[in-house]
C-alpha cells in the first residue's frame, strides 16, 4: 500500500516538474538579445586587454574593428519578439498541460505494467531479510568449513558434508574437488562414487566425461544396482551416439525401479528424447509396455552381455526376462552362459544360482 | 520494494522525456517562452528520475539482492565492497543506465545554466537531448532491462567477470562514458543551430566547454583503459588497436579535431559548417563506438552483451541520429552565412590542416576497425587488421600533425608569417636536433626509431613552452616583467601549451617503448631470469585463498646491475564462481619506467613460468594523456571571451581565402 503511495507521488512530482513553468507568469523583455551582448562584452575585453598591455594597441584597433564589424551585423539580425501573451499562447499553454497531463502517468503505468514485476511490490519486506539471513548463515558455515578443511585437510568426510553445499552454491568444480578429497580419505563407496561422477557431469553441463563414466563404473562395480550410475552411463552412451544401447539401459533400468521411484520421470524423460514411444505410466502406475518393446529390450540386453559382458546382476536380470516372457529355453540359456562368462566369481555364481532357483530352472543346474 | 520504485523511475523518465522532446521544440518554433520554459525543468525532473533509478539498482548490488536478475549475473555476497558498486556498471544493462544517467545529468547542467545560453538555444538543444534520451530508455527497458526480477531469489549470485574486478576498471567506464556522452551535448547543439538556422561565434563559445569537458574526460578515461589493459592482461602492452580500443580512439580524434576548429569558430567567425558537421560525426562515433562495444559484433573482453536483438536495435539508433542529423545538415547548411576570412599561411590555416590530418587519422583507423567487420558479412571471410596496418597508415598521417603543431601554435591569426615563425622556432629545433643526437649517441647500438620519436617529443614540449616564453619575453626584459606578463596570459593559452606539452610526454613514452627488453623463463625456487639490466629471483610460490577468488603468489627479489631493489607480487588467480583465471602483473616502478613481471603456467614440479619486462619510462604515456586532460580543465577555467586579433600583413596583402 505504503508503496503505492510512493509511485503516485513520484507520477506526481513529475507532472509538476512540467506543469510549474506553464503555469508561471512571463515577464516581457527579460532577456536581451544574446548576440549583441556578446559582442559588447567581447570588445570591453579588448580594451581591458589592452589596458593590461597583453595586446598591442595596433593589434587591439584591428580586433575592435572586426569585432564592430560582427556587432553590427547581428545588431541588424535581431529576431521577432517572443509571443507569450494573447489567446494562442493561452491555447499553447493549455494543449501542453494536458499533455504532460495525460502522456506521463499513461506512459510510465502503461511501460511499468509491461516491463516491471508490480506484484512483487506487495512482498513483505520480511521474507527477503530472512531469504539473506539464512543464506548469510550458509556463508558464514561454508567459511567455518572451509577453514577447518585448510587446516585437517585429510578429514574426508568435511568433504563429503561440504560438496553438495558447493554443489547448490553453484561451484559444481569444487564440488567435485571434495568428492575426490572425500573418496581419497574415506575410501571409494558407492553412493559417493555416484556422486562424485554426478558434480563431475554438472560441471560439464550434462556432459558424461570419461572421467565421470570411470567414476560410475567404479560405483557400479560396488554395487550394481544403484540407479544412479545406471542413468548416467545411460546417457553417456546416447551421448557417444549409441542410441539403442541408451534406449536398453533406460528401460531397463525403469522396469527395475520402484513406479513411485524419483528418477522415473527423468528416465522417462531421456527415453522421450532419444525419439522412443514414451511409456506412459499405467492406471496403477504400471508401465505400459507392448510385448515388442520388451522383446527388443530383452535382446538389446542379451546382446550387449553376450557382446560385452556384465554384472551377475544383468544376467540374472536378463534370465528374469526371458522367464517372464515365457522362453523358459532362452533362460535357461542365459544361465549356462551366465555361467562361463562368471566363473571366476564365485559371489556372481552364487547370484546366478539364486535366481535359477527362484525361476525353477531346474534343468539349468550345472 | 525499492527496486520496482527504480524500474518505474525509469519508466517516468521516459514519459518525461517525450514532453521535454515535443513541449519546448513546439516553443521554439512558436517563439513561446512559456512552452520553452519546460525544457530546463523537465530535463531536470528526468534527471531526478534516472539518478533514483541508478540509486535504486546500486543499492540492489551493495545489499545483494539477488532477486534483480542482473545483480544475481553480476554480482556475489562476498565481492568487496567497492566492486559490488562497480558491478553496477561492470554489465551490459547497468552501464547503459548510467549511459543515460549521465546524458541527462548533461541535460540537467544545460537547464541550470540559463544565463550563459539563449533561450531559444537551450529549448531546442534540450529537445535534441530528450529525442537521443527517449531512444536509449526505450532500448533499455524492451531489450535490456536491469531491473528484471528472479522469484524464488537464489542464495548466492554468479560473480562479476573477474577481469573486470579492478579498481581500474571501476572507474574506466563512466570517465569513458562522460567523454562519449559529453559529445552528446555537442551534437545536440549542433542539431538545435540546424534547427534555428543561427550559427555564429556565440555558439561557438558556449559550445566550446562542453566539448573541452567531454574530451579531457574521454582523454583519461582512454588512458586508464589503456593503462588496465597494460597490467591486467599480462602481456605488457599499451594498445592493442583492439577495435574497442579504436571505438573510444574515434571519437576522440574527431572530438580532437572538432575542439579545435570550435575555437577559429570562435575566435573568427569561420569554418562554422566544417564544425558543425564534425559535432555531428563526433557523437555519431561515440554512437558507432557504443554500437560495436554493445551489441556484441566483435569478439572481445568487453563484449558481454552477445544479443542480435540488442545490436538490431542500437543500429536502428545509430540510423535514425546519424542518418537524421546529416539529413538535417543537408537542408541547413547551405544556408549558413560565410564567416571571417583568412589567409593560408594563418593560425586558422594552420588549424584547418590541424583538422584534415586528424579527420583523415580517425577515417583510417575507422577503415581498419570496420573493413573487416564488413568484410565478413559480405563474403563471410575472417581477416584481422592488426598493428602492422595502423603502423603504416595511422603514424605517416600523425607525425606530420606532430611536426607542424609547434609552428601552427606560434602562427598569428588571420595573416601569418611563415618564414618569421620559423625564426622564433630557431632554437626549439636546434635544442630537439642536439637532444635527438645526444640520444643516438648514448645509445648507439639501440634501436633508431626510438631516440627520433624522444627527439619528436622534446621538440613537442620545447615549441609548447617557447610560445608561453615568446610571448612573455622578449630581448632586454627583466625576469619579472616577463613573470608578470606570463601570469597575465590567459588561462586557455597555458591550458593550450600544457595540453600540447602532455602530447610530448606520451610521444616520448612511446617511443621509448622501443627500448624495453624482455625475459622468459621457468623458474625454480632461487634460480634467476635477466632481462637487461634487470634481473628477477623467484623467493616463493604460495597458494592463498580469498572470499570470492584463489590465487598462486609469487614473491619475485627484482635486482638491477645485481643490486637489489625491492620484492613483487604476481599472481594467477581462480575466480571460483566462474571458473575463470585471471593475472595479476607484478609491476615495479623504478623512475618513469616499470619492472613488469607476468606468470605463466606453474609446472606440477613447482617451477614457474615467468615473464619478466623493462620498459624505461613507461609511464610517460599515461601521465602524458593526464597531462594533456589537464591543460584542457585549465583551459576549462578561462571564462574570458576569445577574440581573435588580427595582424596587418606587412609585406604585401596575401590573398584571403574564404573559410569554407
Amino acid at each position: 500500500m505504503v508503496i503505492w503511495i510512493i509511485l503516485l507521488a513520484m507520477t506526481a512530482a513529475a507532472v509538476m516538474a512540467v506543469l510549474w513553468p506553464l503555469s508561471r507568469h512571463y515577464a516581457v523583455g527579460r532577456q536581451g538579445d544574446p548576440d549583441t551582448q556578446f559582442y559588447r562584452e567581447q570588445m570591453a575585453e579588448i580594451e581591458r586587454d589592452q589596458a593590461r598591455g597583453v595586446l598591442l594597441p595596433s593589434e587591439a584597433e584591428a580586433a575592435k574593428a572586426e569585432a564592430g564589424r560582427r556587432l553590427l551585423r547581428a545588431t541588424g539580425m535581431q529576431g521577432e519578439a517572443f509571443a507569450a501573451v494573447g489567446e494562442p499562447a493561452l491555447r499553447r499553454r493549455r494543449a501542453a498541460s494536458t499533455l504532460a497531463l495525460s502522456v506521463i502517468p499513461i506512459l510510465a503505468l502503461a511501460t511499468y505494467e509491461i516491463y516491471g514485476s508490480p506484484q512483487l511490490l506487495a512482498e513483505p519486506p520480511g521474507v527477503q531479510m530472512q531469504q539473506r539471513a539464512g543464506s548469510l548463515d550458509l556463508m558464514s558455515a561454508v567459511a567455518q568449513i572451509e577453514s577447518h578443511l585448510a587446516q585437517n585437510p585429510q578429514d574426508g568426510r568435511g568433504w563429503e558434508v561440504i560438496a553438495p553445499v558447493y554443489l547448490r552454491m553453484g561451484r559444481a568444480e569444487d564440488a567435485a574437488r571434495a568428492y575426490e578429497a572425500a573418496i581419497r580419505y574415506l575410501g571409494p563407496e558407492a553412493n559417493r562414487l555416484a556422486n562424485y561422477g554426478e558434480v563431475l557431469v554438472l560441471a560439464k553441463d550434462g556432459l558424461v566425461s570419461a572421467q565421470a563414466q570411470a567414476a560410475f563404473e567404479e560405483a557400479l562395480k560396488l554395487e550394481p544396482a544403484l540407479p544412479k550410475p545406471r542413468f548416467y552411463l545411460a546417457r553417456a552412451a546416447a551421448q557417444d551416439g549409441h542410441a539403442d544401447k541408451a534406449r536398453a539401459a533406460y528401460a531397463e533400468l525403469l522396469s527395475a525401479s520402484p513406479a513411485d521411484a524419483p528418477w522415473t520421470e527423468a528416465v522417462k524423460q531421456e527415453l522421450a528424447a532419444l525419439g522412443e514411444p514414451q511409456p506412459a505410466a499405467g492406471q496403477q502406475g504400471e508401465p505400459q509396455i507392448g510385448a515388442d518393446d520388451i522383446a527388443r529390450m530383452v535382446s538389446g540386453l542379451a546382446n550387449r552381455l553376450e557382446a560385452q559382458g556384465g554384472t551377475a546382476d544383468e544376467w540374472a536380470r536378463l534370465m528374469r526376462s526371458y522367464a517372464v516372457l515365457g522362453q523358459r529355453d532362452k533362460a535357461v540359456a542365459a544361465a549356462q552362459r551366465a555361467r562361463q562368462a562368471l566363473s571366476q566369481d564365485d559371489a556372481a555364481l552364487k547370484t546366478i544360482d539364486t535366481m535359477a532357483q527362484e525361476l525353477k530352472l531346474t534343468d539349468a543346474q550345472p | 520494494m525499492l527496486v520496482e520504485a527504480g524500474h518505474f523511475a525509469l519508466a517516468l523518465a521516459l514519459g518525461l522525456s517525450l514532453i521535454q522532446f515535443v513541449v519546448p521544440l513546439w516553443g521554439a518554433r512558436a517563439n513561446d517562452p512559456v512552452l520553452m520554459a519546460v525544457a530546463p525543468t523537465s530535463a531536470l525532473a528526468v534527471l531526478g528520475c534516472l539518478a533514483f533509478s541508478f540509486l535504486a539498482l546500486t543499492f540492489a548490488y551493495v545489499s545483494s539482492d539477488f532477486s534483480v536478475l542482473n545483480v544475481l549475473q553480476n554480482s556475489h555476497s562476498a565481492k568487496p565492497l567497492i566492486y559490488k558498486i562497480s558491478g553496477v556498471w561492470g554489465n551490459h544493462e547497468g552501464s547503459m543506465l548510467l549511459w543515460v544517467l549521465i546524458l541527462a545529468l548533461f541535460g540537467g547542467v544545460v537547464a541550470v545554466s540559463r544565463n550563459t545560453i539563449p533561450m531559444r538555444l537551450q529549448a531546442n538543444t534540450l529537445a535534441v537531448q530528450a529525442a537521443v534520451t527517449i531512444a536509449f530508455l526505450l532500448f533499455i527497458l524492451t531489450t535490456s532491462n536491469p531491473f528484471t526480477r528472479v522469484v524464488p531469489a537464489p542464495a548466492e549470485g554468479q560473480d562479476l567477470n573477474p577481469l573486470l574486478q579492478d579498481p581500474g576498471l571501476a572507474i574506466h567506464p563512466p570517465l569513458l562514458y562522460i567523454g562519449y556522452v559529453g559529445f552528446s551535448i555537442s551534437f545536440a547543439f549542433a542539431c538545435a543551430a540546424l534547427i534555428d538556422g543561427r550559427i555564429d561565434a556565440v555558439w561557438a563559445r558556449i559550445v566550446r566547454p562542453w566539448t573541452l569537458g567531454a574530451w579531457a574526460f574521454l582523454t583519461l578515461g582512454i588512458a586508464m583503459g589503456s593503462y588496465w589493459a597494460y597490467y591486467e592482461l599480462g602481456w605488457g602492452g599499451w594498445w592493442f588497436w583492439d577495435p574497442v580500443e579504436n571505438a573510444s580512439l574515434m571519437p576522440w580524434l574527431a572530438g580532437t579535431a572538432l575542439m579545435h576548429s570550435t575555437v577559429v569558430m570562435e575566435k573568427r567567425d569561420a569554418l562554422k559548417v566544417w564544425t558543425i558537421l564534425l559535432a555531428i560525426l563526433t557523437f555519431s562515433l561515440s554512437l558507432l563506438g557504443t554500437f560495436l562495444v554493445r551489441s556484441g559484433v566483435l569478439t572481445s573482453v568487453h563484449s558481454f552483451a552477445v544479443d542480435p536483438e540488442r545490436g538490431t536495435f542500437i543500429l536502428g539508433i545509430l540510423i535514425l541520429f546519424i542518418g537524421g542529423s546529416l539529413a538535417l545538415f543537408a537542408w541547413r547548411a547551405p544556408m549558413l552565412r560565410q564567416g571571417g576570412l583568412f589567409a593560408p599561411v594563418s593560425r586558422e590555416g594552420a588549424l584547418v590542416l590541424n583538422n584534415l590530418f586528424l579527420a583523415t587519422a580517425c577515417a583510417t583507423v575507422f577503415i581498419g576497425t570496420l573493413y573487416p567487420l564488413a568484410l565478413e558479412v559480405l563474403t563471410g571471410e575472417k581477416i584481422s587488421v592488426g598493428a602492422p596496418f595502423f603502423n603504416f597508415t595511422f603514424l605517416p598521417l600523425i607525425v606530420p600533425l606532430l611536426l607542424l603543431l609547434p609552428l601552427g601554435q606560434t602562427l598569428a591569426w588571420k595573416r601569418g608569417n611563415f618564414l618569421g615563425t620559423a625564426q622564433r622556432l630557431y632554437a626549439v629545433f636546434g635544442l630537439s636536433l642536439v637532444a635527438t643526437v645526444a640520444m643516438f649517441a648514448f645509445t648507439y647500438d639501440g634501436p633508431v626509431a626510438a631516440p627520433i620519436g624522444v627527439g619528436l617529443g622534446v621538440y613537442l614540449i620545447l615549441g609548447s613552452l617557447n610560445e608561453i616564453v615568446t610571448r612573455s619575453w622578449s630581448k632586454g626584459n627583466s625576469l619579472a616583467v616577463a613573470w608578470r606578463k606570463a601570469s597575465g596570459l590567459p588561462r586557455s593559452a597555458w591550458g593550450t601549451s600544457i595540453a600540447h606539452a602532455g602530447v610530448g610526454l606520451t610521444v616520448i613514452g612511446i617511443a621509448a617503448t622501443a627500448w624495453g627488453v624482455e625475459g622468459l623463463g621457468t623458474l625454480k625456487t632461487g634460480e634467476r631470469l635477466k632481462a637487461g639490466a634487470y634481473e628477477a629471483r623467484l623467493e616463493r610460490v604460495v597458494p592463498r585463498v580469498e572470499a570470492n577468488y584463489r590465487e598462486d603468489a609469487a614473491t619475485l627479489t627484482i635486482f638491477r646491475n645485481g643490486q637489489e631493489l625491492g620484492t613483487v607480487d604476481s599472481m594467477k588467480r581462480l575466480y571460483v564462481t566462474r571458473g575463470m583465471p585471471t593475472t595479476e602483473a607484478g609491476i615495479m616502478t623504478v623512475g618513469l619506467g616499470q619492472v613488469y613481471a607476468s606468470l605463466g603456467e606453474i609446472q606440477p614440479d613447482g617451477s614457474v613460468g615467468v615473464m619478466l619486462y623493462h620498459k624505461p619510462l613507461v609511464l610517460l604515456i599515461w601521465l602524458g594523456s593526464v597531462v594533456m586532460a589537464a591543460g584542457g580543465a585549465l583551459s576549462l577555467t578561462d571564462r574570458r571571451l576569445r577574440i581573435g586579433a588580427p595582424v596587418r600583413a606587412k609585406v604585401g596583402p596575401a590573398a584571403p581565402v574564404p573559410a569554407e
